[in-house]
């Protein structure tokens, strides 16, 4: 589904370019479930953002293929309406437009892309009401303007209930789980557990192992400093729940000073 | 650069209030001739006046005739279409063409008793029970308002009796129709105590004329009544537009102003309040959407002339193409009015590099104990909320319409009549590129 080589990114920062992404391979086949650990500053963020296509990044090497297209070459909204979906770590306030506008144009743009007919007032209505339901959310949320005033959790609350209408075909979620109280958690992971399947991916940056008792990997890769520097089973990440990143880090260099 | 009239011109012009409504009545010739005198001793604003310091209104002067024209065409399909719609609906509508009312387009029945509703011209023909203050010097509050006294050719006269409340609003349509017409409409609004009405004033011209309109309405509040007024700027391309809507406030009254600008080469509207009783409410709301070489001039001001008043003023731009906004927005606090609560806040999207607002509030505080807060802001659309939109599916040029339309909702979202939130946010969206997509999912 994604294959990203020796992906290499930097950002401008005064000026100076500043490398953050160096070198990245990552292949996400269909079905697969894969947890990015890694430190505060490593790159996670900017991997998933420029996954999603976010402008500012400049891209000086590598490709990302994406079933079988060139993800690089398309536009932020090419790839939501080919599936991808991006849950933000920091969700955007938008003053102004309601949430229920927000949902209704975005899933009614990605119909139109693929040929379908928009959905009317009330089948949409019933749509949302049901999957809000699912993630916990509170109904009064859908008139409020988008994550404005909104709380830690609720902010989170949104991207799922976000993913759950829209049903992307790969799915990054960016500490997702940060920020949740624990039934919220567990809601957030029953509601990506149902969306599991054969055809669909999903990739989880998180900090923490509780998140994958719930939702268990099939891969699990630590990123640190712009690199991933150990890949391996759920087991992975209980060993980092207890030892911490410094003895992977170490062992890495360990293996590039060998 | 200056302008002032040929002395032909002046000749021609002076001879203008002999032909107007009421010209047979003594007092309201001299009042209109003294008037003009006024207007033609001072001529057109320059930009060495501060008031006009980002305005330049010779385009105005440059025009062959400040004469407002008297035999009304009949208006366009378009504009007919809107006032046939807008007489199927529950409200009271008059419409006027080229500043003169137009009873057959109109809808005026079942007006609730205590409520006298008319047309200016009629009443000054019919012996004019108008006060001579209607014509006083002292409430021109811009020269373009002497040249209104002496030309002003209709407009509606509304009184509402103490008590009286008017659920349905008060529609009036001013049809710009022809070519370099000058158009001078006059309203006028008195409510009694306890009094409640809405009143609309939209300004729509359909061609691409340089037709010119003057207008001034005078509202006056006596204590408790609540009056929200509505001013929708749809004028042509090429039109210009100078207007001045002036309230006076007894105690507890409630007086709030919209005005929502779209239209328009060159407009410029001077909207003040002067709070003269103890514990008024004033708010003023404005939005301006400019695009192209549109010009565009908010200046308001609120006096508080008494204590314990509310202002509240909110005013929004988004500016494209070359187009140039001014907001002025003065507060003065006098001597006396203690306690007063104020705040003022402007906020601008600039869409190109091209365009440009001018922002200017000004308070001036003679009071003790006051609250005055402003704020101003220009700024650009921004990137992150546009990839957010972006990264659900949503198109970038329909992702910037739902931005901006969300922004001008801070506005439209103060009116307090849904159905007329719901025009004013459709007038909007017919604005904005793919707004028509928004329209249906809203
Ligand atoms: N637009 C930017 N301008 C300047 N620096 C940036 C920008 N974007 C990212 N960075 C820097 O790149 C590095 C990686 O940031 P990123 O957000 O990807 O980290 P992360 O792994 O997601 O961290 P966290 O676990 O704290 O969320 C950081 O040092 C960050 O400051
Ligand atoms: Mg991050």
């Amino acid at each position: 589904m994604l294959t990203i080589k020796n992906l290499h990114v930097s950002i401008d920062d005064n000026g100076n370019g500043k490398e953050i992404l160096r070198g990245i391979n990552l292949n996400v086949k269909a079905g697969e479930v894969h947890a990015i650990m890694g430190p505060n500053a490593s790159g996670k963020s900017t991997l998933a953002q420029v996954l999603a296509g976010r402008e500012g990044y400049q891209v000086t090497a590598g490709s990302v293929r994406y079933l079988g297209q060139d993800l690089l070459a398309m536009t932020p909204e090419q790839r939501a309406c080919e599936g991808i979906f991006l849950a933000f770590q920091y969700p955007v306030e938008i003053p102004g437009v309601s949430n229920a506008l927000f949902l209704k144009t975005a899933l009614n743009a990605m119909r139109k892309q693929h040929g379908l007919p928009e959905l009317d007032a009330m089948d949409f209505l019933s749509l949302v009401r049901e999957r809000m339901k699912r993630v916990g959310m509170d109904e009064a949320l859908l008139s409020r303007a988008v994550n404005e005033g909104f709380s830690g959790g609720e902010k989170k609350r949104n991207e799922i209930l976000q993913l759950t209408v829209l049903e992307p075909r790969l799915a990054i979620l960016d500490e997702t789980d940060s920020g949740l109280d624990i039934d919220a958690l567990k809601l957030v992971a029953d509601g990506v557990n149902d969306m599991r399947s054969p055809e669909r991916s999903i990739v989880l940056v998180t900090h923490y192992q509780r998140l994958l008792d719930y939702i268990v990997p099939d891969v699990v890769h630590v990123l640190s400093q712009g690199c991933i520097v150990k890949s391996g089973d759920a087991n992975l990440a209980r060993e980092l729940e207890r030892h911490g990143y410094s003895r992977v880090e170490t062992e890495n260099t360990a293996k590039q000073v060998a | 650069m200056e302008v002032q009239l040929q002395s032909w011109q002046n000749m021609k012009l002076a001879q203008v209030p002999h032909m107007l409504a009421g010209h047979a009545m003594p007092w309201v010739l001299a009042a209109r001739r003294s008037a003009f005198e006024r207007f033609a001793a001072h001529c057109f604003p320059t930009r060495r006046e501060e008031e006009w310091k980002y305005t330049d209104v010779s385009i105005i002067g440059r025009r062959s005739s400040l004469a407002p024209d008297h035999i009304p065409p009949d208006p366009s399909s378009e504009a007919k279409l809107l006032a046939w719609t807008l007489a199927s609906e529950s409200l009271y509508l008059m419409v006027f063409v080229n500043g003169h009312y137009a009873p057959g387009l109109s809808m005026t029945d079942d007006l609730p008793a205590g409520v006298r509703m008319a047309s200016l011209a009629n009443i000054l023909e019919n012996g004019a029970d108008l006060p001579e203050s209607y014509f006083d010097p002292q409430h021109e509050h811009t020269i373009f308002a002497a040249l209104n006294n002496a030309f002003a050719t209709d407009g509606m006269v509304l009184d509402l009796s103490p008590g009286t409340v008017l659920k349905a609003p008060i529609y009036l349509l001013y049809i710009a129709s022809g070519h370099g017409v000058a158009i001078y409409p006059r309203n006028i609004v008195v409510a009694g105590e306890d009094a409640q009405a809405t009143v609309i004033e939209h300004y729509m011209g359909t061609l691409d004329a340089h037709n010119f309109t003057n207008a001034v309405t005078q509202i006056s509040l006596s204590a408790h009544a609540e009056i929200e007024h509505c001013k929708l700027l749809q004028e042509g391309p090429a039109a210009t537009h100078v207007a001045g809507i002036h309230a006076e406030q007894a105690s507890d009254s409630h007086f709030i102003s919209h005005s929502f600008a779209l239209g328009g080469r060159l407009a410029r509207n001077d909207i003040t309040a002067q709070l003269l009783g103890k514990s008024c409410h004033c708010t003023m709301n404005g939005l301006y959407l400019l695009n192209e070489r549109q010009h565009l001039d908010h200046h308001t001001r609120i006096d508080h002339l008494a204590p314990e008043c509310i202002s509240r003023e909110y005013y929004r731009g988004i500016l494209d193409g070359e187009s140039h906004g001014v907001f002025n927005g003065k507060v003065v606090v006098h001597p006396g009015a203690n306690k007063t609560d104020a705040h003022q806040a402007n906020h601008n999207l600039l869409l190109s590099r091209q365009a440009e607002v001018d922002t200017k509030p000004q308070l001036e505080i003679f009071a003790d104990d006051v609250k005055c807060t402003h704020g101003a802001t220009v700024g650009q659309l921004d990137d992150d909320s546009l990839f957010y939109l972006r990264s659900r599916g949503i198109d970038a040029e329909l992702a910037r319409s739902v931005l901006i339309y969300g922004f001008t909702n801070d506005i439209i979202g103060r009116v307090n009549m849904p159905e007329l939130r719901t025009r004013i946010e459709h007038l909007v969206l017919e604005r904005l590129p793919q707004g028509d997509q928004i329209k249906e999912l809203l």
